[in-house]
């Protein structure tokens, strides 16, 4: 098995399901000859040619807009949004169109285009290019926002998004895109999309977050070991719709709940995974949840030790378990 | 032949009424479906509305220019063989889909413990192993446990005085919800040349309190006359000096917030308000005065108007009026009234039927001092004379009362000197 | 392309139609108006065009996106008048979207009548999309996409025509000038002369035409699909008329245009003029006419019994599709 970063398995997943699939295709910004901003789409144009590999115009609502109308005549559409901060014209598309498409056709039609955009930062990339937006996507029924965490899962996901026969929003976290490195199996499988994934057990705290969020907290929980701390990691890994029971079952098992995201505290994802864990969990709750976010400021700024004070990391996570265990 | 109801359709998505502006039929018409029938204006559309079926006009049952709800009956239409509802609608809407209760005697919850009742339990040391508890499946709920608490603390050799304190405002029961009857505006044409004027603000505030005052409270009225040429001499010989040494004037009106006062506390009865089961009779003695500035009227209070000297009175009135004026009257200036005086007066009314200032229970207009003959002892007397009208709610006062507090204040009013009423 | 000369059966089965979504869209006013049914949007003055322009499709292969006033296009394509008054009632089995959407929302996949939304414009980029698959598959179709002159002003009408420009795509954009956009009138919603002028930005051949003149409207839709299914690209077609009624029947346009207007315009209504014409050319008699009106008549007064009589979407059916199956 080859050791892949994940960025290097989002180009095999994609390169997998276009030999697959004759109806998949790609189109964005750059994604032809210059195989992506971040080299996502590295080495399609040579082999599937211009026709399946399309650069776009630079214009969002059309990257969305165009993959939606091929999708409901029966393509296969992959979107690239070069940075989540630009979807922004396109949320009309996204939210009015391709989440809605089934619903008000009353199954009619459908729309199968999986919309892919790096979020997050700390990678120097000031307000523009850092953005956490899982949040506005959120309360979107009919729509599904998948937030994969390592190598191996954005792989898997990423092929069942294609294959998904509903809209899905793919985000990938761009510092994760070189930083991590696991073995990716070569050959073909998928998981399930709604279906979140006990990244390590435990049963003093459990901490419940997604995307690059769980590789900080599995290495807080790693130095936390050393104290005696034992931590459950629970990745959403779809932050929409969520996996309930997965969420109940995660925060009874230890009864003190670390919830973490990169977005800005209020209305976040996380809100409504306490929303869930206080509607079933009062029993087993042995300690206030507990949200760990970013400050509920716009964006993450430019200037390093701004962008370091609002990025989540291991030490901040670290101190929010301690402090739960303490408890 | 069947009789069918023409009713008001909804003419736009947010409209909730139409005006019937002409009816283009009349009672014996025939028509046939979809021939229209009346001219409807609404907030969006003016439109005509055509009939759903073929038939005779019964009866018109809304007049032209009036409003009506959308789904009221216009008229009434004859129609040829029996008539059949239209609706495939399958009315599902109320099946509800209630869930089974739980068992009420299933004990599964009696030893689950929230938070809250752990924490009661511990900080009052209630053993929570020998209460039963209310909620489902027998948890023994917060209340439960306050109960509990409640009934450990009571001790029946420790007496409490059964002092009623005042509640402060926060604290006062809830007023029964009064609910005016839903009044049909007719719409008022506007011409040519007319000034529209909308209604915002403070002028739709005392619009909707007078409306509740005047709907709600079952009004009575009630007039006395006062001879108060001896208040109206004391207060000459006095008022120079008293603008002299305090820079304000010595007013007729701090006079009769006074003697008002007075009678309140003899006559606390007056100084209640309606509650529905019950009435609250306030300790303080608190008059909302009315002041006028430019158009706009304000309402501030001054408070414990019987601990004040008549300076005091004066003083207030002075500074409450100076911050009418410059805008500079607060929220709490304006709030724990209990009973409001009108110095009608000053606009040189003689008489006048004030309207009781919600949720107070009377309110007294002290009306013009007007110099009249009267006969003393049998001669005439060139008198100054005050005529006072009170308005109270009838639900709460009876005249039996309110003619005993108006004659102690005209007593009162009556017997004025440096040595009944000193200034200072 | 040569004049496209259409026979006598032909044009009279286009007046025939257009006939027939007029008389539909007038019952469906007084079905408002008696408070049967709670909203229309009209088609009034457009049907010449709209079914002029349907006619030089291909109904058994290409897409259409109509708006919200293509009641014309869409019966052109299959939609039956029992489907349009299911839909006008919201009843379970309005094929359109079984009663979640407003009238004039329609979609229908087995006649490829792509389904919309109320945003306005979003269904261009989905126009781009739909001819860009069908180019990829190497399929002999069009996408066909209508919308008013106020869409013209949104981004996705410029980012659509861009797109579908750049990668000449075979799609016609058709651009149902009918004067308003609710009550802003025409030049207070653009500055150009012509909205087709708007094609030279997007290195598209655009055309004007006259919308009242049925044939004028198919000639130039007859050569836009002739352009898209050679490889030369898109095409922008404005055709002109005026809106005959209220921008809906939650609408007063006597606030913002006048009775003379309207009834001027009332007076060299497309429809009129086509039945004219039909008429001196010894097309159509008064005979044929009448016999016309009542076969419409008919087929009219039963779609609405039957939609009235139909039963309504079951609330129990509220959560379905959602998802597909495979989701959630």
């Amino acid at each position: 098995m080859a050791v892949l970063n994940y960025i290097q398995a989002i180009t095999q997943a994609l390169k997998e399901e276009m030999e697959r699939d004759g109806k998949v295709f790609v189109l964005g910004e750059d994604v032809g000859p210059r195989g992506g901003v971040f080299r996502a789409t590295d080495g399609l144009y040579e082999q599937f040619g211009e026709a399946r590999v399309l650069d776009t115009p630079l214009a969002e609502s059309a990257i969305a807009g165009v993959g939606i109308g091929a999708a409901m005549y029966g393509m296969r559409p992959v979107a690239e949004m070069q940075f989540a901060d630009f979807i922004m014209p396109a949320v009309n598309q996204i939210i009015s169109e391709a989440a809605k498409i089934r619903y008000r056709s009353n199954n009619d039609w459908s729309c199968p285009i999986t919309i892919r955009a790096p979020y997050g930062g700390g990678v120097h990339g000031g307000l523009y290019h850092s953005q956490s937006i899982e949040a506005i996507f959120a309360n979107q029924p009919g729509l599904k926002v998948v937030m994969p965490s390592s190598p191996y899962d954005v792989k898997g996901l990423l092929k069942s998004s294609i294959r998904d026969e509903d809209p899905v929003l793919f985000l990938e976290h761009k510092r994760a895109y070189r930083l991590l490195k696991e073995e990716v199996p070569e050959e073909d499988y998928t998981i399930p999309i709604g279906k979140a994934s006990v990244k390590r057990e435990g049963n003093d705290v459990t901490v419940i977050t997604y995307g690059l969020c769980v590789h900080f907290a599995k290495q807080a929980a790693e130095k936390l070991e050393q104290e005696g701390i034992s931590t459950e990691i629970l990745d959403l890994r779809t932050v929409y719709p969520l996996d309930q029971e997965a969420i109940i079952q995660a925060a009874s098992k230890t009864g003190k709940v670390l919830l973490i995201t990169e977005d800005n505290k209020e209305g976040s994802i996380i809100g409504e995974v306490a929303a869930i864990i206080s509607e079933h969990c009062l029993f087993d709750l042995d300690a206030p949840i507990k949200r760990l976010a970013a400050p509920d400021v716009p964006a993450m700024p430019f200037a390093s030790p701004l962008e370091k004070a609002f990025m989540m990391n291991a030490d901040k996570i670290e101190g929010a378990i301690r402090e739960l265990a303490e408890f | 032949m069947g009789l069918q109801r023409i009713n008001m359709p909804q003419l736009g998505e947010s409209v909730t009424e139409g005006t019937i502006s002409t009816w283009l039929v009349k009672e014996g018409d025939t028509i046939d479906k979809y021939d229209a029938i009346a001219e409807v204006m609404t907030d969006k559309v003016n439109a005509e509305v055509p009939s759903s079926y073929s038939g005779v006009i019964k009866e018109l049952i809304a007049k032209e220019g009036e409003t009506i709800e959308v789904g009221q009956l216009m008229c009434y239409i004859e129609i040829e063989g029996a008539e059949e509802p239209v609706s495939g609608d399958s009315d599902q809407s109320n099946e509800t889909s209630k869930e089974k209760s739980a068992e009420k005697n299933q004990q599964s919850m009696k030893n689950r413990y929230s938070p809250a009742v752990m924490r009661i339990a511990q900080e009052n040391d209630v053993d929570l192993s020998q209460l039963t508890g209310s909620g489902k499946g027998g948890r023994i709920t917060r209340k439960d446990v306050e109960k509990a608490v409640e009934e450990k603390n009571f001790e029946p050799d420790d007496v409490v005085d059964t002092v009623v304190e005042t509640p402060t405002e926060a604290e006062q029961p809830e007023l029964e919800e009064f609910t005016p009857p839903i009044i049909r505006r007719k719409p008022v044409k506007v011409n040519p040349g007319d000034r529209e004027i909308p209604v915002t603000g403070l002028r739709k505030t005392i619009a909707q309190n007078m409306v509740r005052s005047k709907t709600e409270i079952p009004h009575a009225w009630m007039m006395i006359e006062v001879d108060v040429t001896n208040l109206v001499a004391y207060r000459n010989a006095e008022k120079v000096k008293f603008k002299e040494n305090e820079g304000y004037n010595l007013s007729y009106f701090a006079f009769f917030l006074n003697a008002v006062a007075k009678a309140l506390k003899k006559y606390p009865e007056l100084n209640s308000c309606w509650a529905g089961d019950k009435i609250i009779q306030r300790k303080d003695i608190n008059l909302s005065i009315a002041v006028a500035h430019g158009h706009e009227l304000y309402v501030p209070v001054i408070k414990n108007v019987d601990e004040k000297s008549i300076k005091g009175i004066a003083k207030e009135i002075h500074q409450l009026s100076r911050k009418a004026r410059t805008g500079n009257l607060t929220k709490d200036d304006m709030e724990g009234g209990t009973f409001t005086v009108n110095n009608t007066g000053s606009f040189g009314s003689v008489e006048s039927m004030g309207v009781i200032n919600y949720p107070q229970s009377a309110i007294l207009q002290v009306e013009s001092i007007v110099k009249r003959p009267v006969i003393i002892d049998n001669m005439f007397a060139a008198r100054d004379m005050v005529n006072l009208c009170l308005s109270l709610d009838h639900r709460v006062l009876d005249g039996v009362i309110c003619g005993a507090f108006m004659s102690h204040v005209k007593a009162i009013l009556e017997n004025i000197s440096s040595d009944t009423t000193p200034i200072y | 392309m040569d004049k496209v000369i259409l026979s006598n059966e032909e044009q009279l089965e286009m007046y025939e139609e257009m006939l027939l979504a007029r008389r539909i869209d007038e019952r469906m006013w007084l079905l408002n108006r008696s408070g049967n049914i709670p909203f229309v949007v009209s088609c009034q003055g457009q049907e010449v065009m709209q079914v002029a322009a349907s006619a030089a499709l291909d109904k058994n292969a290409d897409y259409i996106l109509p708006y919200y006033r293509d009641l014309g296009v869409v019966l052109h394509f299959g939609m039956t008048v029992k489907e349009v008054f299911l839909q006008a009632y919201a009843k379970a089995e309005d094929p359109n979207s079984g009663g979640r959407q407003m009238p004039g929302h329609f979609g229908q996949k087995k006649n490829r009548i792509v389904t919309g939304s109320s945003p306005v414009t979003t269904q261009v980029p989905h126009a781009a999309g739909i001819a860009l698959a069908a180019k990829m598959e190497g399929k002999s179709l069009v996408s066909f996409v209508t919308m008013g002159e106020g869409s013209t002003n949104q981004g996705d009408f410029h980012e659509g025509l861009n797109f579908a420009g750049v990668h000449k795509l075979p799609a016609i954009f058709m651009v149902e000038n009918n004067k308003y956009a609710i009550s802003v009138p025409l030049h207070k919603q653009v500055a150009c002369e012509n909205i087709a002028d708007r094609a030279i930005g997007y290195g598209i051949h655009g055309v004007k035409v006259d919308g009242n003149d049925a044939h004028a409207v198919y000639q130039a839709v007859k050569e836009a699909r002739e352009r898209a299914l050679n490889g030369d690209g898109p095409t922008l077609i404005e055709a002109v008329s005026y809106r005959l009624t209220p921008h809906s029947s939650d609408d007063d346009d006597m606030t913002y245009r006048t009775k003379e207007e309207v009834d001027q315009q009332k007076s060299i209504d497309g429809l009129l003029q086509y039945r004219d014409k039909l008429i001196s050319d010894g097309i159509l008699t008064q005979e044929k006419e009448k016999e016309m009106e009542e076969k419409i008549k008919q087929v009219i007064n039963e779609a609405t019994e039957y939609a009235e009589k139909a039963p309504s979407a079951d609330p129990g059916t509220l959560g379905d599709y959602v998802y597909g199956k495979e989701g959630q």
